[in-house]
């Protein structure tokens, strides 16, 4: 090789190394915080309390032939509940956001409190490179997080049930998966952006805790609140007319990344769901009380699915944006 | 002669309205230590900044070991180790942990990296504390540790902000010493910043003093004060026995004399300049007025001086271009 060439290649060994490097004590700073074991607990706590719940409760819902997907045991487990505590994906509905807060409120704004990230910028590496690190970092640990407990779920059933799972099940557990992983990617991305925005880390914290809590309680009612006082009495509607203020007052709920999540989960999850929106007495006519495949499932949930991962990508866009035009100084 | 290491062409910065920096020329030779002298705010970071590419500028361009700042940012960081003033280190790392981290950001290879952050943590006087946490360090220590981290990636020229500020007057001294002793021994070019003159003073081969964006002067001590002052470049302050009343009836008769540009007395202290070294004379009209003499003192001109004369009184930029 000529030395140009291998001036070359080590040029770009040292480009992707710094990424790399970077991710690496990424991962090993979110392993040994203690923010991190205390999150995990958080998750790790629901699982277990959902699962208790669910096994407790599967022997009747098994039996009952009158549910089509009585047959999908795994499927059962995470969804069935003894209405004491709701089931897991419910609860991860609103603790997931928790815990992309909790790995990237700081991300920024520490470094930059501490005087490190100057110190990072006057080195050779670019600074879309820190970014990245920090997202995929915390990334690929909530990715484990959530595999890790997908497979401990199914091989719990498989040991205490013995019963065999459906590459169906396996499909839909796996898209659940997914989407979760996107979930809290989305507030991750969001958390991190405000943590460019604002210099201090409590005031990035609040912020983002103030719009999870926004989102997960408040918009609801908030919407409800307007609509009742500004739509018409649904008595004096045709049916066409209430259908149509139904679904304004549907997509009006799915802005808030939430309802997005909720939705596409139940339908992953529950294969009978056949409709997010409500359905007419001629639409379900002739259909047979039956799980759907899960490339139909999966059909029903794809707006939705790329909605979050478009709200995931635009907070994330955002905060490279806004990061790479920053001065930094200490 | 050598191409300077440094180049600063007409760099200017603006933000919004306020001229942070303001066409600002200046060069750096290879091995020199230069000075950057100047108060708060004068826009002694931002210029810094400028030419690690931190910051772009509004015009003008930065030159660094024939890189351009801004568009060859990589470039010339690989080259150029930067301690800003507040250096910071991640707490729960060990000092060694940190160097690694950043040896091995600049792609140094793994197999002799342990060894020479090893070493270097030893030129900087660490040895002992590289299994520490950072949280523990003292300001001193940090500031230390700053100068092994750039040590670490070999640079050819080192920037220090302020590398002074908030260590004790031994520590300054000693690490003004290292700072010396690194850019004799391993020819490192060196630019650092302060506000605090002595310690300028102490070790720049250069120093430009930067007010309000600009540099008002360069050049070692002795030009600066010829640029400064030019021609009126003798004082004589004289401290006599008793207050000096207002008006003082020998005031007029001095100002008769060619030499003395202007006179100002203060309580039992009077203060000549002199466009010549006139202090014998002063003395003998002095004792032949009957004034008892305590002390006569002739001022060469300091650093601190200069430094009284531009930053401290809010009026500079005017005083500056009556002198010019």
């Amino acid at each position: 090789m000529k030395p140009a060439q291998v001036k070359e290649i080590t040029k770009k060994q040292s480009e992707a190394g710094a990424f790399a490097v970077m991710l690496s004590k990424e991962i090993t700073d979110h392993i040994r915080s203690w923010r991190f074991v205390v999150l995990i607990a958080l998750i790790v706590l629901t699982f277990i309390a959902a699962m208790y719940s669910s096994l407790s409760n599967i022997m009747p819902i098994t039996g009952n032939s009158h549910d089509p997907d009585h047959n999908l045991l795994y499927l059962k487990l995470l969804t069935v509940t003894d209405n004491s505590i709701p089931p897991f994906h419910i609860f991860l509905s609103f603790l997931a956001p928790l815990l992309g807060i909790g790995l990237g409120f700081d991300a920024i704004n520490s470094e930059k409190n501490n005087g490190t990230l100057i110190r990072l910028m006057a080195q050779p590496v670019y600074r879309d490179n820190l970014l990245l690190a920090k997202f995929s970092s915390a990334l690929l640990i909530i990715s484990s997080l959530f595999i890790v407990l997908a497979l401990l779920m199914i091989g719990a059933g498989l040991i205490l049930t013995g019963v065999r799972i459906e590459p169906d099940e396996l499909f839909r557990i796996g898209g659940f998966v997914f989407i979760t992983i996107t979930y809290v990617a989305f507030w991750l991305s969001l958390s991190m952006m405000l943590s460019i925005v604002f210099r201090q880390t409590a005031t990035s914290a609040i912020t983002a805790i103030g719009l999870w809590l926004f989102f997960t309680i408040f918009y609801q009612i908030i919407v409800n609140l307007f609509l009742r006082s500004l739509l018409p009495d649904t008595s004096q509607l045709t049916q066409e007319q209430a259908i149509s203020y139904n679904d304004m007052v549907l997509n009006i709920l799915r802005i808030s990344p939430n309802q997005l999540y909720t939705d596409s989960v139940t339908t992953l999850l529950m294969p009978s769901v056949r409709s997010l929106g409500p359905l007419t007495m001629e639409q379900m006519a002739g259909a047979i009380p039956s799980p759907l495949p899960f490339t139909q499932s999966l059909m029903i949930v794809w707006p939705q699915f790329s909605g979050l991962l478009a709200c995931m990508t635009c907070c994330f866009a955002l905060a490279y944006c806004l990061f790479m035009r920053r001065e930094v100084r200490s | 002669m050598k191409d300077p290491v440094i180049q600063l062409r007409s760099l200017t910065k603006r933000y919004g309205n306020h001229l942070a920096v303001d066409n600002l020329n200046l060069q750096v030779h290879k091995g020199e230590i230069f000075g950057l002298l100047g108060p708060n705010g004068a826009g002694k970071t931002t210029s810094i900044l400028m030419m690690l590419g931190l910051t772009e500028p509004t015009s003008g361009t930065a030159t660094v070991c024939g890189y351009n700042a801004t568009s060859d940012a990589i470039k010339v960081k690989k080259k150029v180790g930067y301690m800003p003033d507040s250096v910071g280190f991640y707490d729960h790392m060990t000092a060694l942990d940190n160097l690694l981290y950043i040896g091995r950001l600049n792609g140094l290879p793994e197999r002799q990296l342990k060894d020479k952050a090893v070493r270097v943590l030893d030129v900087v006087g660490l040895a002992e504390a590289g299994m520490k946490k950072t949280a523990t360090f003292s300001r001193g220590m940090k500031q230390r540790l700053g100068l092994a981290d750039l040590l670490i990636k070999d640079p050819e020229v080192i920037i220090l902000d302020e590398p002074t500020l908030g260590i004790d007057p031994t520590g300054v001294k000693d690490f003004l010493a290292l700072i010396r002793k690194l850019s004799r021994e391993q020819g490192l070019t060196v630019l650092l910043s302060s506000h605090h003159l002595h310690h300028v003073q102490q070790v720049c081969d250069r120093v430009g003093i930067f007010v309000e964006g600009r540099v008002l002067a360069e050049g070692n001590q002795a030009s600066l004060a010829q640029q400064l002052f030019g021609k009126n470049g003798y004082m004589t302050s004289i401290v006599v026995e008793n207050d000096l009343p207002h008006p003082w009836p020998l005031e007029a008769i001095l100002k008769a004399w060619e030499a003395i540009d202007d006179i100002s007395y203060q309580g039992n202290t009077i203060e000549f300049r002199c466009s010549r070294n006139i202090t014998p004379a002063l003395v003998r009209f002095f004792v032949e007025n009957d004034c008892n003499i305590i002390s006569v003192n002739q001022k060469n001109y300091e650093l601190d001086d200069i430094y009284q004369k531009y930053f401290e009184t809010g009026t500079s930029k005017r005083d500056y271009k009556k002198t010019v």
